[in-house]
């Protein structure tokens, strides 16, 4: 078994072509790239914005419960076969357009809650020393609660960032683009050693994505551990 | 016969492929029972699996300090293994069945029911504790009669989350045949089918839906005390 995957890795054929790991990396890539800003950009001012007002925080808890029920395939399904349909969407391949918005959706949830609970966080009694200073609300946004609330911001787009990574392999299923290819055809053709090599890849990742985030985390902190 | 049959069948929901077919319903509701059994019993069996490994892990956890770190590193490093690879990696040692999807998923649980159960009972209140021992009740008993009661609210949240998102997760069990209503999502999607597709979205999400108020139930039921103070 350990053998076969091992002549898989080895194999040339499968690190070319359109089927071939740089590509689907390639494509896995930028459709977790790709879909992270989208919700990024949707989702973290607004959740700034609400949580420096101090305001809904019932959406906030709500938004992690449904986040979690959201069946991601049935999804993706629905907006393959409804609104996007299942075409060629530039360079992100077969149901591009469907896959990048299910994505993007199943990344708000732990950008928003955590920017969010960030902000809620940061000591009244700062924000309250900062508005005595006679500072703007914008800049106590920008300068003193977003560097505050910055290691569970970055904690929320850690977590976006590594499920996506690894639910973006789900998009194969229904004929999409990415790793999750590898994984499907190895089912499909009854070959063990390349559903558990595609996997291999996609796990290795996102694990080093996850290692990668921890020590950027470390380095933006801006209160050194233990301070807290 | 099929002849036959075909021109006064030509023209309804199902040919047209319509969303919301009502002849959908009537003509597949044996397949539709039969996956939604399927989605359950996956889903109950892989919490129940979540289950019976969380608390000796966490009790283990709470009893040697030195281990606590290890556990919850290692279930949340499950946690970051994608569920079809986490399947497809099982696969070699559990074969392409049914097994295979209730131990993945009962592996997910692990994440968060082992810390919720960690959290529930790190939030005892000390003089609770110190009253207990002051009663007489040695360690096993304060732990049954004390302390999980008073953390069974943080275990049921946990048990909550981790039930509803089994049930999203089941369908990606659909790779090996057994994802229960992810069987027919996935049908659907390859073959155009809007009103399977749309019939077994709506079925996932109400059934998350139905376990988690079944659970809030049970909750309610376990923890009368909490019903008359705060309404959570």
């Amino acid at each position: 078994m350990i053998r076969d995957v091992i002549a898989w890795f080895g194999d040339a054929d499968h690190w070319q072509g359109a089927s071939g790991v740089p590509t689907l990396l390639g494509q896995h890539a930028l459709l977790t790239v790709v879909s992270m800003l989208m919700a990024t950009v949707v989702g973290l001012p607004a959740a700034l914005w609400l949580g420096h007002r101090r305001r809904g925080g019932t959406l906030a808890v709500n938004l992690t419960n449904i986040g979690r029920a959201i069946p991601i395939l049935a999804l993706v399904s629905l907006l393959a076969l409804g609104v996007f349909g299942t075409g060629a969407f530039g360079p992100f391949g077969r149901s591009g357009l469907a896959t990048l918005v299910t994505l993007a959706v199943f990344a708000l949830p732990p950008i928003v809650i955590n920017a969010y609970t960030g902000m809620t966080d940061v000591d009244q009694d700062v924000v309250e020393a900062a508005r005595g200073m006679g500072m703007s609300e914008l800049d106590l946004l920008r300068r003193v609660e977003l560097p505050l609330a910055l290691p569970l911001v970055v904690t929320g787009l850690r977590l976006a960032f590594v499920q996506v990574w690894a639910t973006a392999t789900i998009a194969a299923l229904v004929a999409g683009p990415g790793l999750g290819r590898i994984i499907v055809h190895g089912y499909e053709s009854f070959q063990t050693a390349e559903v558990v090599a595609g996997s291999l890849i996609v796990a290795v990742i996102a694990l080093l994505l996850e290692l990668g985030f921890i020590v950027v985390q470390k380095m933006i902190d801006p209160l050194p551990s233990g301070s807290r | 016969m099929l002849a036959l049959v075909a021109p006064a069948s030509s023209d309804n929901c199902l040919t047209r492929n319509e969303w919301i077919c009502g002849k959908y319903y009537s003509s597949r509701a044996g397949d539709l029972t039969d996956a939604l059994v399927q989605h359950v019993g996956i889903v109950v069996a892989s919490v129940l699996l979540g289950l019976a490994v969380a608390v000796p892990l966490a009790l283990l956890a709470r009893r040697y300090r030195r281990f606590e770190g290890v556990i919850v590193g290692t279930t949340t490093a499950i946690y970051t293994i994608p569920s079809l690879a986490l399947f497809s990696l099982l696969v070699p040692l559990t074969g392409l069945g049914v097994t295979t999807v209730v131990i993945g998923l009962g592996l997910y649980s692990l994440t968060i029911l082992v810390r919720n159960m960690l959290e529930g009972l790190a939030g005892v209140p000390a003089e609770v504790r110190e009253s207990a021992l002051g009663m007489g009740y040695g360690r096993r008993r304060m732990l049954w009669r004390v302390e999980v009661p008073l953390a069974l609210p943080a275990i049921m949240a946990g048990l909550r989350v981790a039930t509803v998102s089994a049930v999203a997760l089941t369908t990606v069990g659909a790779i090996l045949d057994y994802g229960g209503l992810g069987d027919l999502l996935v049908d659907g999607t390859t073959t155009d089918f809007k009103a399977q597709v749309l019939a077994t979205s709506v079925l996932c999400v109400l059934l998350a839906v139905a376990l988690d108020l079944l659970l809030v139930g049970l909750q309610r039921l376990l923890t009368p005390w909490t019903r008359a103070v705060a309404t959570r």
